[in-house]
């Protein structure tokens, strides 16, 4: 498949900081590619890398074979880029952002409506509202409508669903997958791991280095351990008597049960109930589960 | 889980409404003494609105409140005293260091010098910040922040803390350290709630709302309110209960 984005031996440091790591990888044309972390991470670094806001100090990086140093006055008219923070103008109302944006690229907001129809046409009739006035959802919705008002071959989101509500959340996504139908590619990063599950590809990132970079379904599974989820009517002790299980695994809070990773030759099902058991835990439930994105990505942590 | 059965909030019809809109409409609920009590709702549902009124920061147009024992309209100021409260927008001030961090919030929480000392000794030394004591906020790393600014937040062992959104973008080994924080302190007698946009988190709580429109649409144990709904996680609770709002409404 033909690369849209190529990045080698990427590395960016501030004085001692490194904020990236020797990063490798590439993204394919039409591919949904996400960057899954934590802040700090060095999502947002490579971002502007990318977007050609920020020079690298070392390796190459390069969108729809141009090159962010040498041609970056050309890669700036084919991507768009909605940032972190809502950097769209706050006193200009609704529409006067999305044609002050359509101008800079030498468009029409007419001449690219129906890109960008699906999205804009939820916040149109609000469309004399000051920017700074909407609520978090309909900037979010705004931020995509400017950043796709030129077309754009690249799209790239930096944590476009952070701090926004769940329902908000799915209905961003439900407009990624039809961005993506139409061919463009797009590369996002989010910090919330069940959104891994989304992408085509995604990559892991943690401490500017990428940990792993797969399908969402083969980072769950190629998770090399067994996995319980444990329940019983204590939590909090649960979770604290399963940290001293005298085998080496490891144990997770998630919500009211436990995931306990285990080595499968070290442990069984009955080991745990019976520790459990010898404990005093009453309600006591061991139950063989596949591991989500969030195990995977604190096993690969702690390998770090 | 060692749960005293009084309630230490206690709201009945409270209305906030600004100009015409009605922000809270009616909403009635207790919190009981050493809960996690999570507050989940879209944005715009009007959660931040009720925090405020129970933080004595607004008043409310009209029903009855006691928080920590204390009224809503008369007693604001002991309000104050007996809650604290950490947001990630707004917890740790970036150019003073640890210490200073911890000092000051404790010397506006009330606490004379001498407990000052003792407190910080024992904090610090609690999170392995030791060694970090003069280092300005702005360059530790966000977990040690989060866990630091919720350590300041009870400093002053108040009744209830109030937590908004607090554990956003850490990684998930540091978010559950975080909950463990959060569990100790409920252990501890102090009553936590708790707002968040993680679903997974809402998981943690004892019991949960969930606001839709100004009003709480569901109120009841994580469980108890996935088997009502027939859902396989609070995620989906949350869809089937906020999907009917459009923001715009909001």
């Amino acid at each position: 498949m033909a690369i849209s984005v190529d990045v080698r031996n990427l590395s960016k440091n501030y004085g001692e900081v490194e904020a990236l790591k020797d990063l490798t990888f590439s993204v394919s044309k039409g591919e949904l590619f996400g960057f899954i972390g934590p802040d700090g991470a060095g999502k947002t670094t490579l971002f502007r890398i990318l977007t050609t806001l920020l020079l690298a100090d070392s390796g190459t990086a390069s969108v729809e074979d141009l090159d962010v140093v040498k041609a970056y006055k050309q890669i700036r008219r084919i991507i768009g880029y909605m940032p972190g923070r809502f950097s769209l103008y706050q006193d200009l109302s609704v529409e006067e952002n999305l044609r002050f944006f359509a101008t800079i690229f030498g468009t029409t907001i007419e001449e690219n409506y129906d890109l960008v129809k699906e999205i804009y046409s939820q916040i149109e009739p609000f469309k004399t509202r000051k920017a700074g006035k909407l609520s978090g959802g309909m900037k979010q919705k705004l931020a995509l409508s400017c950043a796709l008002i030129h077309k754009p071959v690249v799209l790239f989101l930096d944590e476009p669903t952070t701090g926004v509500d769940a329902v908000s959340r799915q209905e961003f996504w439900e407009m990624l997958q039809r961005l993506k139908s139409q061919g463009i590619t797009i590369i996002v990063s989010t910090p919330y791991m069940d959104e891994a599950t989304l992408c085509d590809r995604v990559a892991l990132i943690q401490n500017g280095r990428i940990m792993q970079i797969s399908r969402p379904a083969e980072v769950v599974s190629t998770f090399p351990l067994g996995l319980f989820s444990v329940s019983s009517a204590d939590v909090y002790r649960l979770l604290h008597d399963l940290q001293k299980l005298p085998k080496e695994h490891s144990v997770f809070a998630f919500g009211q049960v436990v995931h306990l990773s285990y080595r499968e030759d070290e442990l069984t099902r009955d080991d745990v109930i019976d520790f459990l058991k010898e404990k005093g835990h009453e309600e006591v439930t061991v139950e063989e589960i596949k591991p989500n994105i969030e195990d995977c990505f604190m096993e690969l942590m702690q390998k770090e | 889980m060692k749960k005293g059965s009084t309630d230490i909030i206690i709201v009945k019809d409270l209305v906030k409404k600004f100009g015409n809109f009605v922000a809270n409409d009616h909403l009635s609920f207790e919190v009981k003494r050493g809960e996690i009590f999570g507050f989940l709702g879209a944005n715009g549902a009007g959660k931040t609105t009720a925090i405020r009124i129970l933080c004595g920061l607004s008043l409310p147009t009209s029903g009855d409140l006691s928080v920590a024992g204390y009224d809503v309209y008369s007693q604001r100021e002991k309000i104050k005293q007996n809650i604290g409260y950490m947001s990630q927008k707004f917890s740790l001030y970036d150019d003073l260091t640890v210490f200073e961090n911890i000092r000051f919030y404790a010397a506006i929480y009330g606490l004379s010098k001498k407990e000052i000392v003792q407190r910080a000794d024992v904090l610090m030394k609690k999170l392995q910040l030791e060694e970090a004591r003069n280092k300005l906020i702005r360059d530790i790393p966000l977990g040690w922040k989060q866990k630091l600014a919720l350590s300041v937040a009870i400093i002053h062992d108040p009744k209830i803390v109030f937590l908004d959104e607090p554990t956003g973008g850490v990684d998930p080994i540091t978010r559950r350290q975080f909950w463990e924080m959060i569990y100790e302190a409920a252990r501890n007698g102090i009553t936590v709630f708790v707002t968040t946009h993680y679903m997974d988190e809402a998981e943690y709580c004892d019991r949960l709302s969930i606001m839709v429109e100004g009003r709480i649409a569901a109120l009841n144990t994580p469980l108890a309110l996935r088997e009502e709904y027939q859902a396989k996680n609070m995620n989906e609770v949350f869809l089937k209960l906020a999907r009917a709002q459009t923001e715009e409404v909001a």
